[in-house]
């Protein structure tokens, strides 16, 4: 079965004007069958995937399910064995990745680091730090951060690439829960004001289902993709997270924003699952 | 006051002294000590190798440095043995190899104390040349490629997403390695080669705050190790490349105190 070449199965939940004006916009990214085998298991199997701009979609699934791998992938950091990965030209990326180790041997500012993307001024750093909530961190040791505040500055680097899409790995992890509610604000602002296509990946069901137009549920395959209340509700989604996650998993942040609660039609369930 | 001997040797210490540094600091900054410690030592081969075929020695310790880091990747991705278990394998067997090669020339035979230790004192006119030509060299490439080989060193992974070639830029970091080992074989000699990249860099490390101050400070750091560590062989009849070691080794630990009193200020 295909799930990309559905109509927008995401489209009920994400802001409408940015998304019924262009029905047919091409994706910023596009996979099809997805296949990758390290040391000759499959870490990823006949993944397909669109990612469109303004949409946010959300990777949850159990560890060692593929979520890093998918965005690694996405990101051209790894090659698919099989299948196609079709990027839209000139298509720039913004890549947090999970975990970020700077050796402590590198000396470095926080100001510093934003600059290694490319050419920046005073001036766009200190803009891209208050974007994201980390004013006046310009001129720290990058090596003294706390977690959330070294998850906030990297995003920073990451939106200083002017990206089209965006790559974050388990965001939330490392940031409390005040932090997270306002990394969720911000990723939710960015999409409809700048029209960002966000992937992100997490584990943490409470707050995945905040912000996101769609959910994947991987687990080496795509066991079930749809917005987050008719994935909360899939067997397939429940079988891996068991009920009590599932239930979590309806919570919704902000009420404004809620998503059309049509199950029938936005959710695109596979119960073929094919492990391999 | 000075002998010509003792000017050139100075000359080609400092020179040395400044290529090394920065390299020194990537060596310090991506965690491969052990890494250069095993490129020099393949470097005995190299002179033994250039000297029985008669090619320039420096071009030779070049071309086996590179060979040991292709063998080292290949082995890396062979088998599943962590890199430092491989560097253990290759630096001391390579360092054997080279021995045996050096004893088996015939006729005129490699100075292995010279080679072991370095021959600073005897450097002339032309040694002097390669130095400050192939120095220069290095400096260029390395200031050419600075920012995004400071990227790659602090995140690779994002790096590559906005656009970096990283696995060029490894190569090409290794290749200024590899000449920086052949530039520095005659003044400290092959056993002593990682010492003048890495502890400079370390010396540097408490009192920098960028990249860019680290490199500079482990520089001055070299050249001071090289001014002290000649003036001291010439002073008491001290081995040149083991009193320029010394030296810089004396210098890190007062950096240690100076780093301290950063701390606390």
């Amino acid at each position: 079965m295909d799930l990309t070449t559905r109509p927008l199965a995401s489209a009920a939940g994400t802001s409408p004007a940015d998304l019924r004006s262009l029905p047919t916009a091409r994706p910023l990214v596009e996979m099809q069958g997805v296949t990758v085998t390290f040391n000759n298991r499959p870490a990823l199997h006949g993944v397909n995937l669109a990612v469109r701009s303004g949409e946010v979609v959300t990777l949850i699934g159990p560890n060692g399910s593929g979520k890093t791998t998918l965005i690694r992938v996405l990101g051209g950091l790894i090659k698919a064995d099989a299948g196609k990965v079709e990027k839209r030209d000139g298509l720039r990326i913004g890549y947090v990745p999970q975990r970020t180790h700077i050796r402590n041997s590198l000396p470095m500012t926080v100001a510093r680091f934003l600059a290694l993307g490319g050419k920046v001024n005073r001036a766009g750093v200190a803009e891209a730090l208050a974007e994201v909530g980390a004013d006046g961190l310009a001129d720290a040791s990058i090596h003294q951060l706390s977690g959330g505040e070294f998850q906030r500055v990297a995003l920073a680097r990451a939106l200083m690439q002017r990206p089209d899409l965006l790559l974050l790995d388990e965001p939330a992890q490392g940031v409390d829960v005040a932090g997270q509610a306002q990394l969720y604000q911000l990723i939710d602002r960015l999409r409809r004001e700048r029209g960002l296509g966000v992937v992100l990946s997490s584990h943490d069901l409470h707050l995945v289902m905040a912000a996101t137009d769609r959910v994947v549920c991987l687990n080496g395959h795509v066991c079930c993709v749809g917005s987050p209340a008719s994935v909360a509700n899939d067997p397939a989604f429940r079988g891996l997270f068991g009920e009590a996650a599932a239930a979590l998993a309806v919570y919704r942040h902000d009420p404004a924003h809620d998503h059309n609660h049509d199950h029938g039609s936005d959710g695109v369930c596979d119960h073929d699952h094919h492990h391999s | 006051m000075f002998d010509s001997f003792f000017l050139y040797a100075l000359a080609a210490g400092i020179g040395v002294a400044l290529v090394a540094a920065p390299l020194g600091c990537f060596v310090v900054w991506r965690g491969l000590a052990f890494f250069g410690d095993a490129l020099a030592h393949s470097a005995l081969l190299g002179l033994a190798f250039g000297m029985a075929l008669g090619v320039a020695p420096g071009a030779a310790v070049l071309v086996f440095a590179v060979l040991f880091a292709l063998a080292l990747a290949a082995l890396e991705r062979l088998g599943p043995l962590a890199s430092d278990t491989l560097l253990g394998i290759l630096a001391p067997s390579l360092l054997a190899a080279g021995m045996i090669a050096s004893t088996m020339l015939p006729g005129a035979r490699l100075d292995l104390l010279g080679a072991l230790f370095g021959d600073v004192l005897a450097v002339g006119p032309t040694d002097l040349a390669w130095i400050y030509g192939g120095g220069l060299v290095v400096l260029a490439g390395l200031a050419w490629l600075w920012r995004p080989l400071i990227a790659a060193t602090a995140d690779a992974d994002v790096a590559a997403v906005e656009g970096i070639s990283v696995a060029r830029l490894n190569l090409a970091l290794l290749l200024l390695l590899a000449l920086t080992v052949a530039l520095a074989v005659k003044v400290v000699g092959v056993l002593l080669i990682g010492a003048l990249l890495v502890i400079p860099a370390a010396a540097a490390r408490g009192l920098a705050r960028s990249p860019e101050g680290m490199a500079i400070i482990a520089a001055v750091t070299g050249v001071l190790a090289v001014i002290l560590g000649l003036s001291g062989s010439l002073a008491f009849d001290l081995p040149a490349g083991p009193a320029i070691v010394v030296a810089a080794a004396l210098l890190f630990a007062l950096s240690l105190v100076g780093g301290r009193q950063r701390q606390a200020a």
